[in-house]
């Protein structure tokens, strides 16, 4: 196998495994493990027909993602047990969102560190409480920490001293570096309750902050899966009235047109997703570059395509911050 | 990539390295094991340089697979099969979620199987490898998995790794010199040779066997045995577990049920002879 096709084939159509050979099915599954889809593989094959060996293996990822899914819980409950008190309530985002909210983008998901968005006047409140609830920082060093109050959209990584589990508190959705600047206030107006004292963005706001994540802010590692949640998001979404409108008005609030309609029209080349194309636009040359970065993958699970992966990292750092602030960050970062 | 596919119990394991040398050297060590069934491996161990120039210049064998630690220090290529080995490990220590998995040694004989576990240098691996010898199936030396639902014990007959004195030991027992691996020197876990076992543990992998017993050998000591209640069998057995937690509610039943149906004994031994006499005499005791 030269790339990480066949995944995407057997996530968008599980028919699609049903005459493959012995050894694209150990491909599949190295593939789906690398990209961290595999729950997601065993919630979409589940009715299907399957050698006995490949039913074990995706039983499996089922056990893994429940208990991720219990664990997921557990942390958004005791954090909502910290909070709660200060009368703050934290919007969920990324993998806990969609676990605690049900939606189906959590179906075979695996999630590890929580992430939550908080208004940026409750941030040091919440941080207080945290410290005394037994997070610590996982970097401790003075760089670190001031660069990320300075310039980032979360606070310094925090992990539990006991559990082990890793925290993410974020006050907005991008780098304060990055070129788009989000209307954090207007996130936070906007967020829906989904239980008491748990909040998640609103429906269009999740995709907004799902593309920021995809396209705006990293070097698409792992972008296959982030694109999976995108396409299940708006499948779940595009069944209310009001999606399509909603998403445009709000990609344009976060100034995030751009990334949003790129992210549309990936998911739609690859998912198959139903897309509204005045949203999504016209495909552009560069969006083949996007496609072979989110496929680059061999049959034993290796990243392939060195030169694609490099060009998108130094973009990736070029989106996040200005050309001098950069040499700097990477100067400080190479000696220490 | 240089490939062998090759089954271990219910493990149906791809090993793929970017070196000739450690591929040849575990094929030899795996001579006589299945194929995954019906062609189909479901699990991925790999081995290739740490970075792209390690390959020839000064190469640095990084460990790799389906599921991986980040921070996995390289080794040397002199070292390779111990890296293949520990590639297929971690594979089983990270992402087994079929069954429950204790981090100890087990044999059996008619049908009853007696677990050793304990920490490392406890001498489970050694003795597991000697009873293996002397008229008992050896299971696993390393990994026992339990199939939640029946509570039997799955045979996982990996190649044994023998480490410093215990390989002396071994090659006094073992006439078969095919059996043995080369001769590792100065790893990371000092001297280590490794030792496929006894023809009979490979042709009947595919029994299950009824657990009888949980022993918690101590290497060095004047001998002596005491029993210990269930509740302390049981926190002992889910610390030496590396996935109890994620198996849920499963975990627990197959996990309780072990604890509450098998005796756990604790025993010091001053040598294997010593070690494998008092196991005849617990065996002996339960009519095994």
């Amino acid at each position: 196998m030269r790339d990480a096709l066949p995944l995407v084939r057997a996530l968008t159509d599980p028919a699609s495994v049903d005459h493959i050979m012995p050894d694209d099915w150990t491909a599949l599954l190295s593939i789906a493990r690398a990209e961290r889809l595999i729950g997601s593989l065993a919630v979409r094959l589940k009715e299907r027909d399957l050698p006995v060996s490949v039913m074990e293996a995706l039983e499996a990822a089922r056990v893994q993602a429940a208990f991720d899914h219990v664990q997921a819980r557990w942390e958004v409950e005791l954090t909502r047990r910290l909070l709660a008190p200060l009368g703050i309530r934290p919007i969920l985002l990324k993998g806990s969102a969609f676990v605690v909210a049900g939606l189906a983008a959590g179906e075979g998901r695996m999630v590890g560190d929580l992430d939550i968005l908080l208004p940026a006047d409750q941030l040091n409140k919440a941080e207080a409480a945290l410290l005394v609830g037994g997070y610590e920082w996982a970097k401790d060093d003075p760089y670190t920490q001031a660069y990320y109050r300075r310039w980032m959209h979360e606070l310094p990584p925090l992990i539990h001293a006991e559990r082990g589990t890793m925290i993410d508190v974020h006050h907005t959705i991008l780098p304060l570096t990055a070129r788009p600047t989000p209307d954090a206030p207007a996130l936070v107006a906007d967020a829906v309750d989904i239980a008491p004292g748990l909040a998640t963005l609103s429906p269009a706001d999740m995709i907004v902050h799902a593309a920021c994540h995809l396209i705006a802010d990293g070097d698409m590692a792992g972008g296959l899966r982030n694109l999976w949640d995108i396409d299940r998001l708006v499948r779940d979404f595009s069944r209310q009235a009001n999606f399509w409108p909603m998403l445009a008005e709000r990609s344009g609030v976060h100034q995030m047109r751009e990334p949003v309609a790129r992210t549309l029209r990936l998911t739609h080349q690859l998912y198959e997703t139903p897309v509204d194309h005045a949203v999504a636009g016209h495909t552009r040359a560069s969006d083949a570059l996007f496609v072979r970065r989110l496929l680059s993958r061999d049959g034993w699970g290796r990243q392939t395509n060195r030169a694609t992966r490099l060009a998108f990292y130094i973009r990736s750092h070029w989106m996040r911050m200005p050309p001098l602030m950069l040499a700097r960050h990477l100067w400080i970062k190479a000696r220490s | 990539m240089y490939r062998l596919d090759l089954r271990v119990g219910p493990v149906g394991y791809r090993v793929g390295s970017a070196w000739r040398r450690p591929i040849d050297a575990l094929r030899r060590l795996y001579a006589g094991y299945p194929a995954p069934d019906e062609g189909l491996a479901t699990l991925t161990a790999r081995i290739e340089p740490e970075k792209p120039w390690r390959r020839h210049l000064r190469p640095q064998v990084a460990i790799r697979g389906d599921f991986e630690l980040p921070d996995a220090v390289p080794m040397t290529l002199d070292h390779g099969l111990l890296a293949i080995e520990m590639a297929m490990n971690l594979q089983i220590a990270l992402g087994e979620r079929r069954h429950l998995l204790l981090h100890a040694g087990a044999v059996e004989r008619n049908g009853r199987v007696i677990i050793l576990t304990g920490e490392s240098g406890s001498g489970k691996s050694t003795l597991s490898a000697l009873l293996g010898e002397h008229g008992w199936r050896l299971l696993s030396d390393e990994f026992v998995l339990i199939e939640p639902g029946t509570g039997l014990v799955r045979a996982f007959p990996r190649a044994i790794s023998l480490k410093n004195a215990a390989i002396a030991e071994l090659e006094r027992v073992v006439a078969d010199r095919d059996r043995f691996g080369p001769l590792l020197r100065a790893t990371p876990k000092g001297d280590l040779r490794h030792l496929r076992p006894a023809p009979d543990a490979i042709a009947r992998m595919d029994e299950r066997a009824m657990p009888a017993l949980v022993l918690f050998p101590t290497f060095g000591h004047a001998s002596q045995a005491e029993g210990m209640g269930q509740a302390e069998l049981f926190a002992l057995l889910t610390q030496g577990s590396t996935n109890y937690a994620a198996l849920g509610e499963r975990g627990f039943e197959t996990m309780a049920r072990l604890a509450t149906t098998v005796p756990g004994v604790r025993f010091a031994y001053p040598d294997s002879a010593g070690g494998m006499a008092i196991v005849e005499q617990f065996a002996a005791e339960l009519g095994i």
